[in-house]
């Protein structure tokens, strides 16, 4: 059994397999930030509070700095910059919580921005978007991450309103 | 904020972990989810030599209902629990506990056996725990034990457990027929560590009369504490029964310490009216399966 | 015509960018460069002894280490003291690295760089500095005590006494038919911007020129702040603050020791360097705010009118002074409100404390000021078991009073004269929005409900937009693209979408051509920066005089091609036309084509402008005299003085008896600041605001022990509102515009916060019965206080049948 102080990893980042060679200390957070140039996670806090920094991990919405890069290895993440899906033309389909935060004003500076928009599209995708979302659900989704410029009421609303559009979509 | 250098490994096998654990000596430390242990590495305020990773071990991630209680995998996530309908059916307390921990992303990655292991007296598993009179299994080199919680809990973050050894799963014992169960918490925001809660089990005898009140509580002690309650209630028709009483009994039980977020005294009201709150849920659910 | 693009909630342009993670963020820019970390202060006062970093020197990936002794020159003298003012007589400031002596937990006593920020921390961990403890000085009371001092040479730990008085106070409270006197206390938060400070320098030695990238709010003063500190020529310093996480007013503080020590260290080393704050560091060594202990006098008649104010504040100033006595200042002028005052003193003794400096935070004193104001005005009502709405109905200033002289100097400087407002108007809103009149019936419900209900409510005047200036740039490109830059920051405020807005609406060109920038000394030099609620009417004001410039000298230019009278030219939607005649018209774009002389052309529109292309008269230059090539204009906004926006909030409040857990059930917002760029960004800062507020009265304080250890240094232990703790919020407006500036606009961003604390102390008050003297508050600290015997009880719980018994 091999103790290291270095490893080389293989992530599937936003669906594509990415190779580095980091320090087992290295936070998964620094890895996708620096290692991987993926700079849309932000980092808070680093004690696992904020949320800014939460990613997707095989799909469910995990803090990046509550994880090591070495424990990512082999699993798929989801950042930020995975949430947009190709048109196949060369350019961009936002995922609806992306256009929803837009439509809405649901951020301001934008730091924690990324955080939400990870947790809150894992957590409609998990949902059967026919049924209409309740408060509940919403208070659910937008509860662990910290804003300190919306006081958080824009942003329930864009998840009703991304939900509403999902609903949509799945009709 | 940033972990100091260590060593790290991500054994594949139980034995293999073991050996790890043997060869790196007092240093190395067990990681599961890392949900507590990850933010005092970064903050440097716990410095293992060694990572033992135990995330890579097979035939921890499973969660087994039977009549006599739950069994739950070193590697079984709160999330994964908090979903899982059999293990609510035969002990309720699990979920409803369950869904006091931290948020949803911390519930995705953190495992309820680690925040055992972790023995946080205001870890709301450790209560749960507790008051089911569960225990946990326990692999070392020489042998796997099971260990009650009576014995595993030694003081805040501190467990019995010395030397190399993994907690493979913690055992939720069923509730006792004729009972209810139930959990309540009072946190300074959702989600935020518990500045009191508490689980409690109450039963009933054949004529819906109390024969039992258990009562364990969270961020009253070192460690997780169960206190007895029977004698404020019992052979009292349980529609009837004066739990006010029970809290004013618990509030007696408890030597809480105060801190930042809430005066000793104020635990001590916590403790009453929690008690009280969870007392008439569970006395409640205890009528409905008596009948 | 063009879209009307003023008033509109136009959604942001900024956050095609930052949705998609592509925001740049200052830990974002300089993926090669070394790192910057801190050996801090773990004690609140003390010696330095010696510094032993031979341990550090085998960390493999250190690349220099440095403390006070590797200083030179500017850089080892005390930090600027960046606003002094007559009364503060005692101003103190750090070194950029403690020298010799350290005054509060936190202080960067040495800086190691290193190939990344785990290496810098692990050389930092082999760091031994060793230190003489000193005396500690934690908390206004212990400040005014004096048994310690926190710098030797100042005994009484006072800083400044700040005096202003706008009639005689003794002869008036003599006079008064009735008198009061309490002490209050409101305790420390801070900004806490989701994103800490940062810096991140690069030295060009080819062309000898420093680029710094930081996370600040004024990044045209640090620049300065840096060529001065490391004599550098100022042109030879740029300084740019990138997509900025929050401020709040924190970073309005420069230049910060890590300002100055990572451009020293990129230049020594020839490296890039970079230093991003992390959370620990945010909270023991940027900047709190807002503790005060308020002793308040007031005289009145027995209609509750206001005859006299004597307030005395201990405001606690922390370990030193950098920012001077703004946020006392703004405490004594903004306390008075939207109230007719006949007479009113104001002495605030601004004090040390070993404990992390205390600058202006969103509010800046004015959620103290408010606090003080409002709680008189509430204890007023009580003592004459009147309505408290009532109370404040009398005291207010009329609308026909404006311009109303409250006979103050304020921040700037500049007589506090409000400009214009409707405080009744603002009071009739609230009542009817929050359902004022409705309160004991809402109460008897939630009785029912085993609960106990309080409301109640606050308002506030808020000065904005104060000077010196702010200057405001519009080009117009040839490919019709339009350029507008200001010299101020953005920390989220939409400054991007609102000066578009403005620029777009002035010039008559669709906002998609519009491109703003902010905060970058490339683009623009001269700025003060983003406080005070003052970036949409300085730089709004000055970006739309700009704008008109071009709009004037597009239409001279026109006017000439078209063969018309600039008066008869109008721009709509990029194109110059003669009004009233399709067709006679010009594109913008081509204006500004012709509007720069060409010799030589590269592309079809270039070629319209070369010197063959051009029929021009052999007498005139091709640029006139006191002309200038390019279609663009530079101007500035500077105003008189502040204008005064205002507000009235209105808090209900729900109390569990059994575990006094308390939830603000309604939270509802009147809301003045004048003519309104973009509503949905209002809002959006109001709702911010309110957030703030809540926290800083129910959640939020900076536990200092006895030690001057801030006990809760994280986002486990300061509590920060999340989501379930934010009220929902409901807002009403009211407009009163501003007549000072050519937009009539006045600023927003502050105003939410400030009556939250004030208003929320109101409804537990209301709702338990007992005098709340002390905030914020928790539930532990109500059930001290509802079971002690000594508590005092409100008139009007004694005279209520229901509510609170315990």
């Amino acid at each position: 059994m091999s103790v290291d102080t270095e490893r080389t990893v293989v992530v599937t980042v936003n669906g594509v397999p990415r190779e580095a060679t980091v320090p087992v200390r290295r936070l998964l957070s620094d890895a996708l930030r620096h290692d991987l140039g993926l700079t849309g996670t932000h980092v808070g806090c680093e004690h696992g509070v904020c949320g800014a920094c939460t990613v997707l991990v095989d799909g469910a919405p995990v803090r990046s700095c509550l994880m090591l890069a070495v424990q990512a290895d082999g699993h798929a993440v989801t950042t930020v910059e995975g949430l947009a899906r190709d048109d196949g033309r060369g350019g961009w389909v936002l995922h609806p919580v992306q256009e929803a935060f837009r439509e809405c004003h649901a951020l301001q500076c934008g730091f924690c921005t990324p955080g939400f928009l990870t947790t809150i599209a894992a957590g409609l995708h998990a949902r059967d978007s026919s049924a209409e979302i309740t408060d509940e659900e919403v208070d659910e989704l937008v509860g662990g991450n910290l804003c300190r410029c919306t006081g958080y009421a824009n942003i329930k609303k864009a998840v009703k309103h991304a939900a509403a559009a999902m609903a949509e979509d799945a009709r | 904020m940033k972990p100091a250098p260590f060593r790290y490994a991500d054994p594949g096998t139980l034995d293999e972990a073991l050996a790890v654990l043997s060869g790196e000596g007092e240093g190395a430390k067990v990681l599961a989810g890392g949900q507590s242990l990850l933010p005092l590495l970064s903050m440097r305020l716990a410095a293992p030599t060694t990572l033992v990773d135990i995330n890579r071990l097979p035939g921890l991630d499973t969660v087994e209902a039977t009549g006599d209680g739950v069994r739950v995998g070193a590697l079984v996530r709160h999330a994964f629990l908090l979903h899982d309908d059999a293990a609510a059916r035969v002990q309720p307390l699990l979920a409803r506990a369950t869904a006091n921990v931290a948020h949803a992303a911390i519930r995705n990655r953190g495992t309820t056996v680690g925040s055992i292991a972790h023995a946080d007296p205001s870890g709301e598993m450790t209560a749960v725990l507790a008051v089911t009179d569960g225990s946990v299994s326990v692999a070392t080199p020489s042998g796997t034990s099971d260990v009650s919680w009576r014995d595993l809990f030694v003081g805040p973050l501190e467990t019995s457990l010395h030397g190399p050894a993994v907690v493979t799963s913690a055992f939720f014992p069923a509730p006792p027929s004729r009972s209810g169960t139930a959990f309540a918490e009072v946190a300074r925001r959702k989600g935020d560590y518990a500045v009191c809660g508490a689980a409690v089990v109450v039963t009933v005898d054949e004529n819906r009369r109390v024969t039992a009140v258990r009562a364990a509580y969270l961020s009253v002690g070192l460690v997780p504490e169960v206190h007895d309650l029977t004698d404020a209630v019992v052979g009292k028709p349980v529609d009837s029964a004066d739990w006010a009483a029970a809290g004013a009994l618990a509030r007696t039980l408890v030597d809480p310490d105060g801190d930042l977020h809430a005066s000793a005294d104020y635990r001590r009201l916590l403790v009453g009216a929690l008690t009280e709150r969870t007392l008439i849920a569970a006395a409640a659910e205890a009528a409905g399966r008596s009948l | 015509m063009t879209t009307k693009l003023f008033g509109e909630p136009v959604r942001r342009r900024e956050d095609a960018r930052l949705i998609v993670g592509q925001g740049r963020y200052l830990d974002d820019i300089g993926s090669a460069a070394l790192a910057a970390a801190f050996v801090r202060s773990p004690h609140a006062h003390a010696r330095i002894v010696g510094i032993d970093a031979d341990a550090a020197l085998d960390v493999e990936g250190l690349v220099a280490i440095y403390a006070y002794e590797d200083l030179t020159g500017p850089m080892a003298e005390p930090l600027p003291v960046l606003i002094p003012h007559p009364q503060l007589t005692s101003p103190r400031t750090g070194y950029p690295l403690a020298n010799g002596e350290v005054n509060h937990v936190g202080e960067a006593v040495v800086m190691v760089v290193a190939t990344d920020r785990y290496i810098a921390e692990d050389a930092c961990d082999r760091i031994v500095v060793t230190y003489e403890e000193l005396p500690v000085v934690v908390g206004v009371d212990a400040a005014r005590e004096a048994e310690a001092a926190v710098h030797e040479e100042i005994p009484d730990n006072v800083a400044a006494v700040h005096h202003q008085e706008t009639g005689d106070v003794e002869a008036a409270l003599a006079a008064a038919p009735r008198t009061l006197s309490f002490t209050q206390y409101i305790e420390r938060s801070g900004s806490i911007p989701m994103e800490g400070r940062g810096v991140h320098a690069r030295w060009d030695a080819d062309d000898a020129s420093l680029r710094v990238y930081s996370s600040t709010q004024a990044s045209t003063s640090v620049r300065a702040a840096i060529a001065a500190k490391l004599e550098l020529s100022v042109d030879r310093v740029e300084v740019i603050a990138p997509d900025v996480g929050g401020g709040f007013g924190m970073k309005i503080v420069h230049p910060w020791p890590e300002e100055l020590l990572v451009p020293m260290a990129a230049i020594a080393l020839g490296q890039e360097v970079k230093w991003s704050e992390d959370r620990r560091e945010h909270f023991i060594s940027s900047a709190h705010e807002r503790q005060q202990r308020q002793e308040i006098t007031v005289g009145y008649d027995d209609d509750g009118r206001i005859t006299a104010l004597d307030v005395h504040v201990w405001h606690d100033n922390g370990a030193y002074t950098p920012y001077g006595i703004i946020v006392p200042i703004v405490t004594a002028t903004q306390l008075i409100g939207p109230y007719v005052i006949p007479a009113y003193r104001v002495k605030v003794e601004s004090v040390y404390t070993n404990t992390v400096i205390v600058t202006p935070y969103r509010g800046a004193g004015r959620p103290q000021g408010c606090y003080a104001m409002e709680r008189t005005l509430d204890r007023i009502a009580d003592a004459l078991g009147m309505d408290r709405a009532l109370v404040r109905e009398r005291n207010l200033i009329q609308p026909d009073q404006f311009p109303y002289d409250q006979h103050l100097t304020f921040q700037d400087g500049r007589p506090v004269i409000y400009d214009s407002g409707d405080y009744p108007g603002l009071m009739a809103k609230l009542k009817a929005l929050v359902g004022w009149d409705d309160a004991a019936s809402l109460r008897s419900a939630a009785e029912a409900r085993g609960k106990l209900l309080g409301i109640g409510m606050a308002m506030y005047v808020e000065g904005t937009g104060p000077g010196p200036y702010e200057g405001g740039h519009v080009q117009v490109l040839g490919s019709g693209k339009v350029l507008v830059s200001t010299g101020l920051t953005s920390q989220g405020q939409g400054h991007e979408t609102v000066f578009a807005q403005i620029v777009a609406s002035e010039l008559g060109v669709p906002i998609e051509d519009v491109e703003v920038h902010t905060g970058d000394t490339r683009r623009f030099g001269y700025a003060v920066g983003t406080f005070a609620s003052r970036a949409a009417v300085m730089s709004g004001n000055a970006v739309a005089l700009a704008a008109r410039g071009v709009r004037e000298k597009a239409l001279r230019i026109a006017a000439d091609v078209l063969e018309a009278d600039p008066g008869d030219l109008e721009i709509d939607d990029g194109l110059v036309q003669v009004k009233g005649t399709p067709g006679a018209s010009i594109p913008l774009r081509t204006i500004a084509v012709l509007s720069n002389p060409l010799r030589y052309a590269f592309d079809e529109a270039a070629k319209q402008a070369t010197q063959f292309a051009i029929p021009g008269s052999d007498d005139k230059p091709p640029v006139a005299v006191g002309d200038a090539p390019g279609l663009e204009h530079r101007d500035y906004y500077s105003p008189i003085r502040s204008t005064f926006a205002s507000g009235a909030h209105a808090a209900v409040v729900e109390i569990d008896p059994a575990t006094w857990e308390i939830d603000v059930v309604t939270y509802a917002v009147v809301h003045d600041c004048g003519n309104v760029v973009n509503p949905m960004i209002v809002e959006g800062q109001v709702h911010g605001g309110v957030a703030q507020g809540v926290g800083g009265a129910l959640y939020e304080r900076m536990a200092y022990d006895a030690d001057g250890q801030l006990q809760n240094a994280s986002f486990m232990d300061f509590l920060m509102p999340f989501a379930s703790e934010v009220p929902d919020v409901v807002i009403d407006h009211q407009q009163t515009p501003s007549p000072l500036n050519p937009l009539g606009i006045k600023g927003a961003g502050e105003a939410g916060v400030i009556p939250g604390t004030a208003a929320i102390a109101s409804a537990i008050e209301d709702a338990t019965g007992r005098r709340i003297a002390s905030m914020p508050i928790a539930p532990s600290q109500l059930y001290d206080l509802m079971r002690d015997e000594n508590a005092e009880r409100t008139m009007a719980s004694a005279a209520r049948t229901t509510g609170a018994r315990a």
